[in-house]
């Protein structure tokens, strides 16, 4: 494809639009699918089709529309009504008296006005929602790959590296580290073959937004690392994708497929010398592989066990070659940058984290979903605007952000700014972007034991603090929680933790502690609550004459 | 005493398998790299529904890697079974939202009901307890598959019913 077919393929798209066909849209990501969105575009069809509309108005599956609590989804293209909780006879009703009639059927309507779409601001998710996602001509006629052909044309690898470094954009996998500053290295680093690698082994338990995004816009991510491979030399690239998120793995394979049969992908893209070919790998189930030096041996077919670094990947990567790992959300947000200019990316969030963050919103939380917000927005206004607070009036406890790595920020908290600094300073992390939820109801103790079982369980076992550790910390925090534990048992506690943190070679070991920790530095109480009484253990000791100091 | 065995045609697996044929396609598209042994055991798995040690040593030597780092990958990621599944499979998710909102309720209730623990299938053979890290459906919290089919926001009670469920068509076949 030539950069003059693709406008001219935009402006068709953009003219089909305009045409006044109306569109109904339903939301096709896996949460709304998992509560019947088949059967409700099936209904849908079927109605459109008795009525004799089927000419006049299509059913189009988009990506996640974000309020996945209240799924099924649908909205109308033409005037943006959202429906909620849509079943059969409001299926009905929309194409009868909404599509026919014009009337709104309002026992459904959704409230686009309220502060959970309001205090958004998306980038990422832009298109979600919005498009069928399974149509290239679609994202092409929302600019899509239009900042790829203003690389690949006018600008040279370095001047990319330069933009992406002065828009402030860090790695979205958590770690935060300067996407720019990666890029460079590896241009810079000697080796024949270079690689491009998107990390989309989303193990945190609740956790979606990668998924999300895969789903809903595959051609962004696409697009994002094609520019990352003319920034910095690369012809190969490869999503690593979890085995557990099938409908992500088919509309990518879809996209990569339509994308090389548009020239968009492939050998000679955009008439210049630029080759650029993206290859599927599937994961399979080990939380581990998300650790990136894990991901690479994966992707060579090898047990997923991390080493040392450094060296790092950018310099000794896949197959020992120079190799960019990026998160899927950081290749999502290539793109706009690039179409849209360094500054206006970094005028939005903070000036230490620029742009935006999605996350995925869960547990005891009324408005259950998938959001993007801009970087520094206080952590209260996610959970009690957006997120309508805890359901049933229950009080507000902690929000765990970072899944297994990360760790619970406190009541006393709530005014934080959501960046990675300040997450930091309350020992939590940013992490992929999971944000859980919690009220009274939950023990903390209990909390901190489930991730640690978590953190037991996907350990490789390559090394020894990680490995024995995680285990023996389970181990204190079941015998805590069983009313069983002492205030010996508390210190050796801290102790293993320290240990295990410092003392780990991957991420996974090093932040496997931060749950416990961070339980016990906000909630030291509920601990204290389940310790055997002091007196019991001193009638056991005079009991058992136990004499510490011989 | 000698015996005489049929010889099996050119190409063909000795034991007249044609499943082999299928995945000896999914090898020769990766052109026989070993690096590719993740996708073809993916594949492998697909096609015959767990990976039983014949299996193993057939993509070991079809892809020319020692048996034991297949093994090693083989037993490494939890997606790859190597033992047989039951009829039906009950997975729980037990990912963070699912647990804050009671996962672990209803997998007491469930195993109780079974008669074994999640990770094992049930005496008859008929119901593979499994538990799943996240399904990703944490708008739906607590979440159960059945069979390949979500049901979400589910109580202890629900989640004991498609238990029963699962079992009664078991009745039914045998009647």
């Amino acid at each position: 494809m030539t950069l003059e077919e693709l406008h001219e393929c935009a402006e068709k798209e953009n003219k089909k639009i305009q045409n006044g066909k109306k569109r109904i849209l339903y939301c096709s990501a896996a949460g709304c699918v998992s509560c019947g969105a088949d059967f409700v575009r099936d209904t849908l069809k079927a109605k459109l089709q008795e009525h004799h509309l089927d000419k006049e108005c299509d059913v189009v599956g988009t990506g996640c529309m974000g309020l996945c609590g209240e799924g099924p989804l649908v909205k109308t293209a033409h005037d943006t009504v959202l429906y909620q909780n849509v079943d059969e006879s409001a299926a009905e009703q929309i194409v009868t008296s909404h599509i026919k009639e014009n009337r709104i059927v309002t026992s459904h309507q959704c409230d686009i006005s309220s502060p959970f779409f309001a205090s958004q601001y998306k980038i990422v998710l832009e298109n979600c929602g919005k498009i069928n996602a399974e149509s290239i001509d679609e994202y092409i006629g929302v600019d899509g790959y239009q900042a790829l052909a203003k690389v690949v044309s006018e600008k040279q690898p370095q001047d990319v590296i330069e933009e992406i470094r002065k828009s402030g954009l860090r790695g979205r996998g958590g770690a935060g580290y300067l996407t720019g500053l990666k890029w460079d290295i590896v241009s810079k680093a000697k080796g024949e073959q270079k690689y491009i690698v998107c990390n989309a082994d989303e193990g945190d338990p609740g956790a979606f937004m990668d998924r999300s995004v895969l789903e809903g816009d595959p051609h962004r991510v696409l697009e994002g690392m094609a520019i990352a491979g003319y920034a910095v030399g690369a012809n190969q690239g490869f999503v690593y994708v979890r085995a557990e998120y099938p409908s992500a793995i088919e509309r990518l394979k879809l996209a990569i497929k339509q994308a090389e049969k548009a020239g968009l992908l492939g050998s000679r893209i955009f008439e210049s010398n630029f080759n650029f070919r993206i290859d599927i790998r599937i994961g399979a189930g080990a939380f581990v592989c998300g650790e990136e030096t894990a991901l690479l041996a994966s992707i060579e077919g090898r047990r997923g066990n991390p080493r040392p670094r450094p060296p790092f990947p950018s310099e000794k990567g896949l197959w020992g070659m120079p190799t960019v790992i990026n998160n899927v959300e950081t290749y999502a947000n290539i793109a706009p940058i690039i179409r849209n200019g360094f500054e206006w990316f970094s005028k939005i969030g903070t000036a230490k984290s620029p742009g935006t963050k999605v996350f995925a919103l869960a547990g005891k939380i009324k408005n259950t979903g998938l959001i993007e917000v801009p970087m520094g927005i206080p952590l209260r206004t996610i959970i009690f605007d957006i997120g309508g607070g805890t359901p049933d009036g229950t009080e507000f406890k902690a929000a765990q952000t970072g899944g297994p790595s990360g760790g619970c920020i406190p009541s006393q908290h709530l005014e934080l700014p959501v960046d990675y600094e300040s997450l930091a300073t309350v020992g939590s992390i940013m992490g992929s972007g999971g944000l859980i939820v919690m009220d009274s109801e939950s023990k903390m103790v209990e909390v901190a034991k489930f991730f640690m079982q978590f953190c037991m369980d996907e350990s490789c076992g390559k090394c020894i603090p990680c490995r024995v550790g995680t285990r023996h910390i389970y181990g204190l925090l079941d015998k805590i929680s069983k009313k069983k534990g002492t205030q010996d048992d508390m210190i050796l506690l801290q102790e293993l933790c320290m240990m295990v943190k410092e003392t780990s070679l991957c991420g996974l070991g090093q932040s496997a502690p931060n749950p416990v920790l961070s339980t016990l530095r906000f909630f030291r109480h509920e601990y204290e609550e389940l310790l055997q009484p002091v007196e019991t253990f001193q009638e056991f000791n005079d009991v058992h004459e136990v004499n510490f100091e011989k | 005493m000698e015996t005489v065995h049929a010889v099996p045609a050119k190409g063909q697996h000795p034991s007249g398998d044609n499943r082999f044929k299928l995945l000896d396609r999914a090898i020769t598209k990766h052109q026989g790299r070993g690096d590719a042994l993740i996708e073809v055991l993916h594949v492998a798995q697909g096609i015959f529904g767990f990976l039983e040690n014949d299996l193993l040593i057939y993509v070991a030597h079809s892809l020319k890697l020692p048996l034991s780092r297949v093994y090693g990958v083989a037993t490494f990621y939890h997606y790859f079974n190597l033992k047989p599944k039951g009829e039906h499979t009950f997975v729980l998710c037990m990912g963070t939202a699912c647990y804050v909102k009671g996962a672990e309720r209803i997998q007491e209730a469930v195993e109780r009901q079974c008669g074994c623990t999640f990770g094992e299938t049930t005496a008859d053979n008929k119901i593979s307890l499994i538990t799943a890290r996240c399904v990703g459906s944490c708008g739906l919290a607590p979440v159960v598959v059945l069979d390949n089919v979500v049901a979400g926001k589910l109580s202890v009670e629900q989640a004991m019913q498609k238990v029963t469920h699962l079992q009664e068509s078991r009745v039914e076949e045998i009647i």
